[in-house]
């Protein structure tokens, strides 16, 4: 793959807060990730996994704080930051085919008013086929199975020339070989000096992935290397606190 | 049978009426589409009722309609592009309170007149038998006007309906586009309001866009049959109403619905036929549901 030689560096979160009108979702979160660190985001549901991820994608706007890459802004690297969100996030019925979606990775190269060029056509069938589905790309996007529908968003991702990707619940509801498509993913990005960021309730898939661990409900409740910080206590206190009562 | 189509040209009224009915029912075909994949068919329906009182007031002014209908109709697409970015207040709410009040507003001012309900009567389900030379002008212009601005940012609507998450990331101003939207819908209402008045009008911009999507699984097809859909039963709605001499908007909306059953039976994929088919055959056609996710609250 082409992965376009850039200036790489930490990504760095300055006591971010996210949220909407007076409640906040997550707020006062620290903390710096190498390039080619992989990192599990846990805990327990309404703690603020995705909306950690959607903040750094710039999907959800800051309501305190930084986000830097390589000492930059976040939003300087429009279209290099890739998010991989929830299936159910996704509308299916939506009349677009896989290639279609994957397409979309390269909008943002593509610029205004101008319509994807065969370069980027080709990168798209290219990302498919490395992924498994070389040939499908003409299908609509409700004839594909879970753990394929999965995989043409990462397709996407992987178009998108990525410094930082960003997976939300990427192993909810598929099988073992889907997984292994994934966890082959997130080892070449690791190798290529990409971000990744993943949130998952899956604490045993978490360890088995990342090299470190960053948990939050609310705000941060702890980061560091998986080996020193994924312990009972930190899993606890993570877990622990009203939220909890509703997962 | 010749006759049947001939016959009525030979009116310039119907001749007029044709040609009206036809550009607006392409336009409402292809803009519809993008209205119903962004899921912003209610605030269509409160977009038509809104301009209600500024087509009573140039009409009461004396004037062309059309010139109080666009500027009730971008007032209000900016109003619902406001209101959509407070959290406070529920979106369908806020637009069910407001834009009910603004089409009463309508009727009140009208209800001053002499003659107010036949005067009511063709500005709410539109008078096309009697647009003139210059309203199917100013309506081609307009039209015009809306598609090269739809077909100039289909890739950008597109993206924005399909994945609002992905247009934020990429950091496309998604709000202005939504603006952007909704003024191009105010302008196709108001082009169509002459034709089959407020109240029918929702029924041109969702149903062609439905009948389609249930024939194609594509967008630039879906965008084809859409246009075509809503030219033709425009156009045979028009026909059947000269000739059964009943009401032209009513019977040009029961028409495109006629269309859209049809689709609902017979389509290949989607319609009911075929799934009972399948059904019988064994083979399920595996099609996933969701509604369209166009948040992104916490999770």
């Amino acid at each position: 793959m082409s992965q376009q030689a850039l200036a790489n560096g930490p990504l760095r979160l300055d006591h971010v807060a996210v949220g909407y009108d007076s409640t906040f979702v997550l707020s006062d979160v620290s903390f710096e990730v190498q390039p080619g660190d992989v990192v599990g985001v846990i805990g327990p549901n309404g703690g603020g996994k995705s909306t950690l991820l959607k903040a750094i994608a710039r999907v959800l706007p800051l309501r305190a704080g930084h986000v830097t890459l390589a000492g930059r802004g976040i939003e300087e690297y429009a279209g290099r930051i890739a998010f991989v969100p929830q299936r159910e996030e996704v509308n299916w019925d939506f009349p677009v085919t896989a290639l279609d979606v994957v397409l979309m990775g390269r909008y943002r190269g593509a610029g205004w008013l101008r319509r994807p060029s065969r370069a980027d056509r080709e990168r798209a069938a290219e990302a498919l086929e490395r992924l498994g589905l070389g040939g499908m790309g003409g299908r609509h996007i409700s004839q594909f199975s879970g753990g394929q529908q999965q995989r043409i968003f990462l397709a996407r991702a992987l178009v998108q020339d990525p410094l930082v990707v960003l997976l939300d619940e990427p192993f909810t509801g598929i099988d073992a070989a889907n997984r292994a498509v994934f966890h082959e993913a997130i080892a070449a990005f690791a190798r290529q000096q990409v971000i990744v960021l993943m949130a998952t309730h899956d604490l045993e898939e978490m360890a088995a992935t990342c090299s470190y661990v960053c948990c939050v409900n609310q705000r941060l409740v702890a980061f560091g290397p998986t080996r020193d910080t994924y312990t009972p206590e930190v899993i606890r206190e993570t877990f622990a606190g009203r939220l909890a009562v509703f997962s | 049978m010749i006759g049947w189509v001939t016959d009525p040209l030979q009116y310039p009224f119907i001749q007029r009426a044709l040609i009206e009915i036809a550009i607006v029912g392409a336009l409402c075909g292809l803009l519809g589409c993008f209205v119903v994949l962004r899921g912003l068919a209610f605030i269509g329906d409160a977009l038509a009722h809104a301009v209600f009182p500024g087509v009573v007031l140039s009409y009461l002014a004396g004037r062309s309609i059309l010139i109080g209908a666009f500027v009730f109709g971008g007032l209000t697409a900016l109003g619902i592009g406001v209101l959509s970015r407070s959290r406070r207040v529920s979106e369908d709410t806020a637009i069910g309170v407001i834009f009910a009040a603004f089409f009463a507003l309508g009727v009140v001012l009208l209800s001053r007149q002499t003659g107010f309900r036949r005067d009511l009567g063709s500005l709410l389900f539109g008078s096309i038998l009697g647009v003139s030379t210059q309203d199917v002008v100013v309506s081609a212009l307009i039209a015009a006007v809306v598609v090269v601005v739809l077909f100039a940012l289909m890739k950008e609507f597109t993206l924005v309906a399909f994945d609002v998450t992905l247009a934020r990331s990429l950091g496309y101003p998604v709000f202005l586009l939504d603006l952007v939207l909704l003024l191009l819908v105010s302008a196709t209402i108001v082009v169509s309001l002459q034709t089959v008045g407020n109240i029918l009008i929702l029924a041109l911009i969702v149903t062609p866009p439905a009948t389609a999507r249930l024939l194609t699984d594509r967008l630039g097809r879906m965008l084809a049959i859409s246009a075509t859909t809503g030219v033709a039963s425009g156009v045979a709605g028009l026909y059947i109403s000269y000739h059964a001499g009943t009401a032209a908007g009513g019977t040009i909306v029961l028409t495109a619905t006629a269309c859209f059953l049809v689709a609902l039976v017979l389509a290949p994929n989607h319609g009911l036929l075929s799934a009972r088919l399948q059904r019988r055959r064994g083979r399920h056609h595996v099609h996933h549901y969701h509604p369209a996710g166009e948040d992104t609250g916490p999770a």
